[in-house]
């Protein structure tokens, strides 16, 4: 079975998209970008077909399904037209700037049967992975607080404009960065009741923000920190860990490894022990048939190509799931316009206490 | 290269630069140890001390200086020899964000170069010369190394993975060309999908192609599956350079290295160490599994 699909929009993600979708086995690939920058290059070198305009790219070839990787701006309504076209539809994250869309796309892809997903990867990271298995699983008890942290060195001066440095365009430390722990946030639990305290703060961007930071607030009582920052030179490159604390344990996890402290084993998950528990990514890591950067970016595709050649069937990041996460976005957005309540209360005094030799 | 020798035991240099794929904490213990590029040529002498004198490495910002200090100390480092890894890819994915792809390409263009100016106005890659920009992107990278013997010179394998999924396999013949011509160099090729590369690459001609690839007993990032790999080794005409030898550390060193012995046509091991005990201690085994080379 052969799936048709054409990649539009060869910016940074969609190249990579581009080179994972056309080495599927699965796959035909058609190339789109308007700029015209690569696909002279793309038509000579790979001598695929090529086009610059969407519309007639539509038009013209008999596809199956696209996959979206075009500034955030224009995810909406390249979507849109996809599903109206009949078609199956990967679109890269953050989904649409305005949730209204989003959840009208979602009902859309539904009503039509198609197969949807958002290139939120982290979702394919083993790592994350199995830190799902174990937050479903109960082994931390209940968990009362999460840490979620993404760190890397974006932009580290002030200077360059692009659409990913303007949040209009959906650029952005919020939109390029936070996304992403978020959607793990909604994975693990869901869409928060509301957030509070958020700070979305330029460092060295004129447009946008460079550090984000958030409260977010569960049923039940859970909170969660936001900790993102994209101007951060100590970090190679984009970090992203997750931070669990719950009555029975501590669960941490990034790329690289799952650690989990468990106060006392529960038979719900075997094979994790009373005290440290480490899983590396060598052992969560399912092959690829293709690698490029990470195998979560060849196995959600491969997810996806799958799910699209049989014409139906989940993918782990579908629409619907991709608008809890834009959603909380927007939750976030107008936090941040309310105007914080900065309460200089009188600090509280201790008693004064003798202090004596052996009392310090 | 007729004559080319590559020695059995190459020393690699992600334990320099904060790369693990184990472990963000042991990273960035390792990156603050060798912050000081001092410790990094104390580590590089005793690699060269135990035997070990072929480095492979990226074209980091600051190999720049490890080059200067070689450049320094000629007779000291006579039979020193750098197998150059380009690009530092992190270094264009973060200014593609920072300035868009013409932006980042402008970038690191050099200052005065006509190609500076015809990408300016670029609208099309094609029209403005493909060929004539990668060569110019291969001599900014390799600029560092003046003076100093670097008889392979690498792809990186974001960049080969990239080019090799986005079938515009020729591409890898102007790296070729132009690495044979311009530095005398025998060009090499870093892979994650070593069967695919070797089919590729032999698809437009570049015969018995050096390729470096994970290749450990578990199989870890062998993509195409390890036996694929074994089948290439088997029957293909290719010299073969293992990296991730350990997995990670997920395999024991000589459990590792005996292993490797099995396969046909290894032609080398590169390897990372911090110490001058575990450098010494993985000669000792690949001498004694794999010999000292042809």
């Amino acid at each position: 079975m052969t799936l048709k699909i054409a990649v539009v929009g060869l910016g940074k993600m969609g190249l990579s998209h581009f080179a994972i979708v056309n080495a599927h086995a699965m796959t035909e690939t058609v190339a789109c970008d308007a700029s015209g920058f690569l696909t002279d290059g793309i038509r000579r070198y790979a001598k695929l077909p090529v086009y610059r305009d969407y519309d007639e790219m539509l038009a013209k070839e008999k596809l199956d399904a696209v996959l979206i990787a075009t500034p955030s701006r224009l995810h909406a309504p390249m979507v849109r037209k996809a599903l109206e076209a009949g078609l199956h539809v990967f679109c890269e994250k953050p989904f649409c700037l305005d949730w209204n869309d989003s959840e009208a796309l979602t009902k859309l892809a539904e009503a039509r049967g198609r197969v949807t997903q958002v290139g939120y990867h982290y979702r394919y990271v083993g790592a994350f992975r199995e830190m799902k298995r174990i937050v479903e699983s109960g082994a931390l008890g209940t968990i009362t607080h999460v840490l979620a942290e993404a760190y890397g060195p974006v932009v580290l001066r002030p200077k360059g404009a692009t659409w990913r440095t303007d949040r209009a365009e959906g650029g952005g430390c919020l939109y390029d960065y936070a996304a992403h722990p978020l959607n793990l946030l909604n994975w693990y639990f869901g869409e928060p009741e509301g957030v509070s305290g958020t700070v979305l703060a330029p460092i060295f961007s004129a447009e946008t923000d460079d550090e984000v930071y958030s409260t977010l607030h569960w049923p039940g009582g859970m909170s969660a920190h936001l900790s993102v920052n994209w101007s951060d030179e100590s970090h190679r490159k984009m970090s992203t860990k997750i931070t669990m604390t719950g009555t029975n344990g501590r669960l941490y996890a990034d790329r690289q490894e799952c650690q989990l402290y468990l106060r006392e084993p529960v038979p719900a998950l075997p094979g994790y022990g009373r005290g440290w528990n480490v899983r590396y990514t060598t052992e969560l890591t399912a092959p690829v048939d293709f690698y490029l950067r990470g195998e979560e970016y060849s196995a959600q595709i491969d997810d996806f190509v799958r799910a699209a050649a049989a014409g139906a069937g989940a993918t782990l990041n579908d629409f619907a799931s991709a608008t809890v996460t834009d959603r909380t976005i927007a939750m976030m957005l107008a936090d941040r316009e309310t105007k914080a309540t900065r309460s200089r209360a009188a600090p509280a005094v201790a008693a004064p206490r003798r202090r004596s030799w052996f009392g310090r | 290269m007729a004559g080319m020798q590559i020695d059995r035991l190459l020393f690699g240099d992600n334990q320099f630069f904060g790369i693990n794929h184990m472990s963000e904490e042991k990273a960035r213990a390792q990156a603050m140890r060798f912050q000081d590029t001092a410790a990094i040529i104390r580590v590089l002498d005793a690699a060269m001390e135990e035997g070990v004198r072929t480095f492979m490495c990226t074209t980091h910002d600051r190999i720049a200086e490890i080059c200067d200090h070689m450049r320094a100390n000629p007779a000291k480092y006579r039979d020193f020899r750098f197998y150059p890894c380009m690009p530092y890819a992190h270094k264009y994915a973060n200014a593609v964000t920072e300035h868009g792809m013409i932006g980042a390409a402008l970038h690191f263009m050099p200052d005065d170069g006509v190609f500076r100016t015809a990408l300016r106005g670029a609208t099309s890659l094609a029209t403005k010369d493909i060929e004539g920009i990668i060569k110019i992107l291969i001599d900014v990278e390799m600029k560092m190394f003046r003076g100093l013997s670097t008889p392979v010179i690498f792809l990186q394998n974001v960049i080969v993975d990239l080019i090799l999924g986005m079938g515009m396999t020729e591409v890898f013949a102007i790296f070729h060309e132009h690495v044979r011509k311009k530095y005398g160099a025998e060009p090499g090729f870093i892979t994650m999908n070593m069967p695919r590369l070797y089919h590729a690459l032999t698809g437009i001609g570049i015969e018995n192609p050096i390729i470096c690839a994970n290749i450990n007993k578990i199989g870890f990032r062998t993509c195409g599956g390890l036996d694929a790999y074994a089948e290439v080794m088997r029957n293909g005409r290719l010299r073969a350079i293992a990296m991730s030898i350990f997995a990670s550390g997920a395999i024991p060193p000589r459990e590792a290295i005996a292993w490797l012995a099995t396969l046909p046509n290894l032609e080398a091991v590169v390897f990372g160490a911090s110490s001058r005990a575990n450098i010494a201690a993985t000669k000792a085994l690949v001498d004694e599994y794999l010999g000292a080379g042809a």
